[in-house]
Formats: structure tokens, C-alpha cells, sequence
């Protein structure tokens, strides 16, 4: 392999730091083991290793962590992370550490039990040893290597039968104030049969150190059953993140999954479908908002498994400054998996010379008799649509704001809760500066 | 109010127009004749401050300001009117938020407070029922799958609710069949008084049928040719645009 000498130091610093905290006594440490081995044997991805090559995170984490500070504890106030209108199961982890006083349960145990899942494992709780780490594979990714070796926190989220829940919010904060941040977490939900729930993972962070999370999410759909998904992605512009959200999908479930990327320094979302199932329906949608030199990086999964199943798939993107986009969408129709439709879209705007994207639809279609398509467009600023409002009176940044509002609205109409819909907009119209 | 002089404009390195002289008074309506590819379309561009067309050469002064130094908007927000031929598509952007946004900035250039919401409404509704424009296409995007009339009076619409003093129609009769020209038309005649300016470029006598100007222009080759009455539009309807030709290949 054709790594250099830096890379593979941080790989094997950074396997040193994980086996030093590795308690071997403790349950599932096995699996921690096994992940730490296929960690170490796969190294962080190289600047050649074809699934970021547009990511260089090996070379970013050298550069920009010493992986030395221990973790701090904050004394920051969450409050303005929250959404206050939402009426939610809150939880907060602050540098990865859960904070009690800021979260708040108001769903009752008998639609969703909710433990910490260090707690699931120990207790052999049947649910979490079926599902945990049997989803997100840890064997060809070692960021997901990494996380499965290292987590510290995380929640076991399991929505009973046949349960319409109230949404659930985890806030992933970090606080670099006092120093370099560096958190590994980890959670697992699982909605049973008939039920419908709401996850909202909301990533913000402030201070001037540089920050870095690795966070894994399984979602386990079953029959009959919904998920809506969302991740916020408000960060300053040194957070650093790498997230993998696996969903496994069986018969007649739907996903719904919502991202939004409004700031940050370097962001991978893996996001990943697999339909193990028929009469599926998913849908992705997606908005990046990106300036300054930032860098969100989108790698998205489809694999249809059996027959009759739908998805669909929307990206967006506008990027200023000096930032960079990148849309990798993959879609796998598998031999057993007929009569699937499947689509894909991704739609890009370059506002400066200097901003980038990389767009790339990959699909690889076994089956012979499906429905699937997929485009991408990348442009500028629609000069003709600019010209048209200016005369009307309309100044060119009102007009600029209209326009990129318009173009990003198409993501928001997709939302299907008020409140989150109403608090999502407020966010993309602070972000395009859009006042009127 | 308006007055061009020697106005000369290229676009991607090809002139277009060679030399524009017209004076347009308050309560006049200009109309703007000549074959295709003459200049018209870009005669009304340049006006409106499209940024595409190079202007080379010539004055354009518009109630005693530099039009060409301003900014498209600040163009609008004086007074300056562009129906277009091929009105903008635009998803995602609302009519009745784009013309909320537009009167009041446009009002707050003129130092006037902004609308509220029910005097805005109450002046749509009043300003609709003058193109006969359905309340229905407020709440849908920006000319979004409007079709090629209902784009039209969203023109005249726009033009009534902004009350500018010179106004532009470039090619408003294309595309309309004889019910629909006939309702724009006396939305622009409505909006005729003896304050502002109209300038009617069109193709075809046919509009000029509706909205009778007071001089008819034919532009050819980039600059007016031939200036005269109502009656110059009804000779060219007759005769075509070839005897102009002619003319000139004679003179």
C-alpha cells in the first residue's frame, strides 16, 4: 500500500491511544478487540484510498490533532444549541460526556425504553446483542473500525410495538474552548413493528481549538415500521467529524432522512441504506451550505435487496468562499431485487471561481427490470433569474438570497414536521441572508 | 424624460446598436418597429441595465440622470419598466413574495413606509382584476408553468403594481392570441397618463391596433431609420419591412 510515513504514524498513534483505554474486562470488549485489529490493520484511508479521495482525513487529523489533550469537561451553556419550540426527548452529550441537566425524557418507558449502551451490553439485553455492530461494517471502514474499538458513550434507543413516539433529539456538542477536543461515539436505535419515531442528531461546537467526533449510528427499521432522520450540522469552522448512519431496513418499512450541513470545517456523512426487504420506501434528501474553506463530503448507500421496494434521493449544495463539496451516490439493485425504482438527484451551485465540487452517481444494477435514473447539474448563479429581480427594484443581494432560497427550499418543502420545518428555515435563511 | 443619444452597444464582440437617437416625453407612447434581428430586444435590455451588452458609445439621460451608470435596480427604483419578451421562470420564489419585495423596496427608495400585509393584499387584488389575472397564481413560484399568456399579464400586473414612469414592453404581443393581447393591451391603456412614458416594441402592427402610439420608429441595422405616426405601422403592416430596405439601399 502506498501510505506515507505520516499517515501511518497517526494510524498507529492513534491505535496506541485506543488500546491504552481498552478495558479488556468489560462486555463486548471482544468486538472492541476485533475492531482495534482490523483498524490497525487497515490504517486511516490513504490520500489514494478511492472512498476519500476527496477527503484526505488521515492527512487532516496529523496535521491538525496531537490526539494528546484528555478529554475536558466544558462549561458551556447549550441553550442556544437547543430548539426550543420542539417538543422532544432531549439529550445532551457534551465532549461526549452525557449531561443530565440539560436532557429530558417525556416519552414514557412503554413507548421507548432508553439506556446508555454500555448498560444494554452489560445487561445481555437480547435486542442490543442482535443488532449492535452487525450493521455498520466495521471490517472495510476503519473510521468504523475505529469508532466500534473506542466508543465511550452512547445510547441504546429501542421504540416498542406499534408506538407513534414523540421525537427523540440528541445534541452532540463539542467545546473546544479549553483545548483540543477529540470524541468517539456510539448509538443504536431500534423501532419495532408498526411503530413511527423521529431522530434528530444535531452536531454544534464553539471554541478556537480544533475539534474531531467519530460518530457511529445503526437504525433498525422492522416490518410495518418509520423512521425520520435528520442531522443538523451547524458546527464553527474547526470541527472536524466523520459519521456513519447505517439503516437496515425490513418489509413495508419507510425512512425518511434529512441532512443539513450548514458550517463546519471537514465533514464526512456515510450515510448508508440497506433494504433487506420488500415494499420499502426511503427517501434522502440533503443541503449543503458551504463557504470559507470548508469541506462536507457526502457518501450515500442504497443496496436494494429484494423485490418492490422505492427510494429516492435528493442533494443539494451551494458553495462559497474557498469550500469544496463532494456527492458520491451509490445505488446497488441486487439480482433478487426486481421491480425496484430507485432515483437519484444531486444539484449544485458554485457562487466563487475558487469553490469546488466533486459529484459522482454510481450504479450498479443486477436485476433487469427496474426504474432507475440519476443526474447531477452543477452551475452558477442563474444570471437570467438575478437580472429579472433586479428589475423589479430588487437589490442584488435581496435577489442573490431569493434565488439561493428558492434553490434550497426544495429540500425544506420535504420536511414533514412544522416545528422542525419552521426551525430548519430560520436556519438556511440566517445562513443565505435572507431578510426578507 | 427620456433621452438617448448615438447609443451604440455590442454583445460578445458583435455590435448591435449603431447609433440610437429618441426622445420620449412624459404621456407619450413610442412604439419600436423593425425586422428581426434589427436591435429592438437589445434597445430594451440595454435600457433596463442588462449587464451582458456592452455599451460602447452614446448618452442615455432619464429624468436628468445617467441611466447607463445605474445599477439595474436603482433603474427600476427610479421609474424604469421592463416587460419582458420571455418573462423569468423562477421556482421557488412565490409571486406574492416577489412583489411584496419588490414594491417595498421600490417604496422605501421613494421614501414611503412599506406595506403591511392587508393594504399589500387589497392593492394585489385591485391591481390583478386590471389584467384579469386568477388570485390562484399568487401563492404558485414565479412564472412557474404559467403559460404564455398568463406570463404576459403577470408582466402588466407587475408594471401596474410597481407604477413606473417609463415603461418597456418588449414583444408583449408574442406569443398571445387576440383575447389575451386585447386584455393587455387595456391594462397598459389603464395605466397610460400624462406623467409617465411608454415604449411599445413589437414586430406587428397588431398591438398597435390596441395601444395607439403617438410615433412609430423603425429600427434597423441597429439605429432608427424611419420616424412618423400611427400611420408608419399601418404602412409596414402593408408593405413589410423590404421597402425600408429598399429606401435605404438607395439613399
Amino acid at each position: 500500500m502506498n501510505v506515507s510515513v505520516n499517515e501511518s504514524n497517526i494510524s498507529s498513534e492513534i491505535a496506541q491511544l485506543i488500546e491504552k483505554d481498552l478495558v479488556l474486562d468489560i462486555p463486548g470488549s471482544s468486538l472492541r478487540k476485533e475492531a482495534l485489529e482490523i483498524f490497525k490493520r487497515l490504517g486511516l484511508p490513504a490520500n489514494k484510498a478511492e472512498e476519500y479521495k476527496d477527503t484526505p482525513i488521515a492527512r487532516l487529523l496529523q496535521k491538525n490533532f496531537s490526539f494528546q489533550s484528555p478529554s475536558v469537561r466544558s462549561t458551556a451553556d447549550p441553550a442556544s444549541f437547543l430548539i426550543p419550540s420542539l417538543e422532544a426527548n432531549v439529550i445532551v452529550f457534551i465532549n461526549g460526556h452525557y449531561s443530565k441537566e440539560n436532557s429530558r425524557i417525556i416519552s414514557p418507558d412503554s413507548e421507548i425504553a432508553i439506556s446508555s449502551l454500555a448498560d444494554a451490553l452489560a445487561a445481555d439485553d437480547p435486542v442490543v446483542l442482535k443488532h449492535f455492530a452487525k450493521h455498520a461494517d466495521f471490517k472495510v471502514d476503519a473510521l468504523t473500525a475505529w469508532n466500534t474499538a473506542a466508543w465511550n458513550e452512547g445510547l441504546f434507543l429501542h421504540i416498542r410495538k406499534n408506538q407513534v413516539t414523540k421525537p427523540i433529539i440528541i445534541h452532540h456538542i463539542q467545546d473546544a474552548v479549553a483545548g483540543e477536543v477529540v470524541t468517539v461515539s456510539r448509538n443504536l436505535l431500534v423501532v419495532d413493528g408498526g411503530s413511527k419515531t423521529t431522530l434528530i442528531e444535531k452536531f454544534d461546537s464553539c471554541g478556537q481549538a480544533n475539534h474531531f467526533s467519530n460518530h457511529v449510528t445503526e437504525v433498525v427499521v422492522a416490518e410495518n415500521a418509520e423512521a425520520n432522520f435528520y442531522s443538523i450540522q451547524n458546527d464553527n469552522g474547526n470541527r472536524y467529524q466523520y459519521n456513519l448512519t447505517q439503516f437496515y431496513q425490513l418489509n413495508n418499512s419507510r425512512v425518511n432522512t434529512y441532512s443539513f450541513t450548514l458550517n463546519g470545517k471537514m465533514i464526512r456523512n456515510n450515510l448508508q441504506l440497506l433494504l433487506d426487504g420488500e415494499g420499502i420506501e426511503s427517501h434522502m434528501f440533503g443541503l449543503y451550505l458551504l463557504d470559507k474553506d470548508s469541506l462536507a463530503d457526502n457518501h450515500t448507500v442504497v443496496d436494494h435487496r429484494k423485490a418492490n421496494s422505492f427510494s429516492n434521493e435528493l442533494y443539494k449544495g451551494i458553495m462559497d468562499g474557498n469550500s469544496k463539496g463532494v456527492f458520491n451516490g451509490k445505488i446497488y439493485v441486487r439480482p433478487n431485487a426486481q421491480k425496484t425504482n430507485a432515483f437519484q438527484a444531486n444539484r449544485n451551485i458554485l457562487l466563487t471561481d475558487k469553490a469546488t465540487v466533486n459529484t459522482k452517481p454510481q450504479l450498479e444494477i443486477w436485476a433487469d427490470d427496474v426504474k432507475c435514473s440519476h443526474g447531477c447539474t452543477t452551475g452558477q448563479l442563474d444570471e437570467e433569474a438575478m437580472f429579472y429581480l433586479r428589475t423589479r427594484g430588487i437589490s442584488k443581494d435581496t435577489a442573490r438570497a431569493m434565488v439561493l432560497y428558492a434553490f434550497a427550499g426544495e429540500i425544506l418543502d420535504n420536511v414533514n414536521h412544522p416545528e422542525l420545518k419552521h426551525y430548519l428555515d430560520q436556519l438556511v435563511s440566517e445562513r443565505l441572508h435572507k431578510n426578507f | 424624460m427620456l433621452t438617448i443619444k448615438n447609443l451604440q452597444a455590442k454583445i460578445d464582440g458583435k455590435q448591435i446598436l449603431t447609433g440610437v437617437n429618441l426622445e420620449v416625453k412624459a404621456g407619450e407612447v413610442h412604439a419600436i418597429m423593425g425586422p428581426n434581428g434589427s436591435g429592438k430586444s437589445t434597445l430594451a435590455s440595454v435600457l433596463a441595465g442588462r449587464e451582458e451588452y456592452e455599451v460602447t458609445e452614446g448618452q442615455v439621460e432619464f429624468l436628468g440622470k445617467n441611466l447607463l451608470e445605474m445599477a439595474p435596480e436603482e433603474r427600476a427604483r427610479d421609474g424604469v419598466f421592463l416587460a419582458f419578451q420571455y418573462p423569468v421562470e423562477i421556482p421557488g420564489v412565490s409571486t406574492i413574495n416577489f412583489m411584496k419585495t419588490a414594491l417595498n423596496q421600490i417604496r422605501v427608495h421613494r421614501g414611503q413606509q412599506p406595506l403591511d400585509a392587508v393594504s399589500f393584499l387589497k392593492l394585489m387584488k385591485e391591481k390583478m382584476k386590471l389584467v384579469e389575472m386568477d388570485q390562484s397564481l399568487l401563492n404558485r413560484s414565479l412564472n412557474e408553468g404559467f403559460s404564455g399568456g398568463e406570463k404576459k399579464r403577470n408582466e402588466i400586473f407587475q408594471m401596474a403594481m410597481l407604477e413606473p414612469k417609463l415603461s418597456i414592453l418588449d414583444e408583449t404581443d408574442s406569443g398571445l392570441d387576440i383575447d389575451a393581447l386585447k386584455i393587455v393591451a387595456n391594462g397598459v391603456n389603464k395605466l397610460r397618463n400624462k406623467s409617465n412614458g411608454v415604449i411599445v416594441v413589437t414586430h406587428y402592427q397588431r398591438l398597435l391596433d390596441y395601444i395607439i402610439p403617438d410615433f412609430v420608429h423603425v429600427l434597423y441595422r441597429g439605429r432608427i431609420v424611419k420616424s412618423g405616426t400611427k400611420e408608419l405601422a399601418l404602412e409596414l403592416e402593408a408593405k413589410g419591412y423590404d421597402w425600408i430596405k429598399d429606401e435605404l439601399a438607395l439613399a
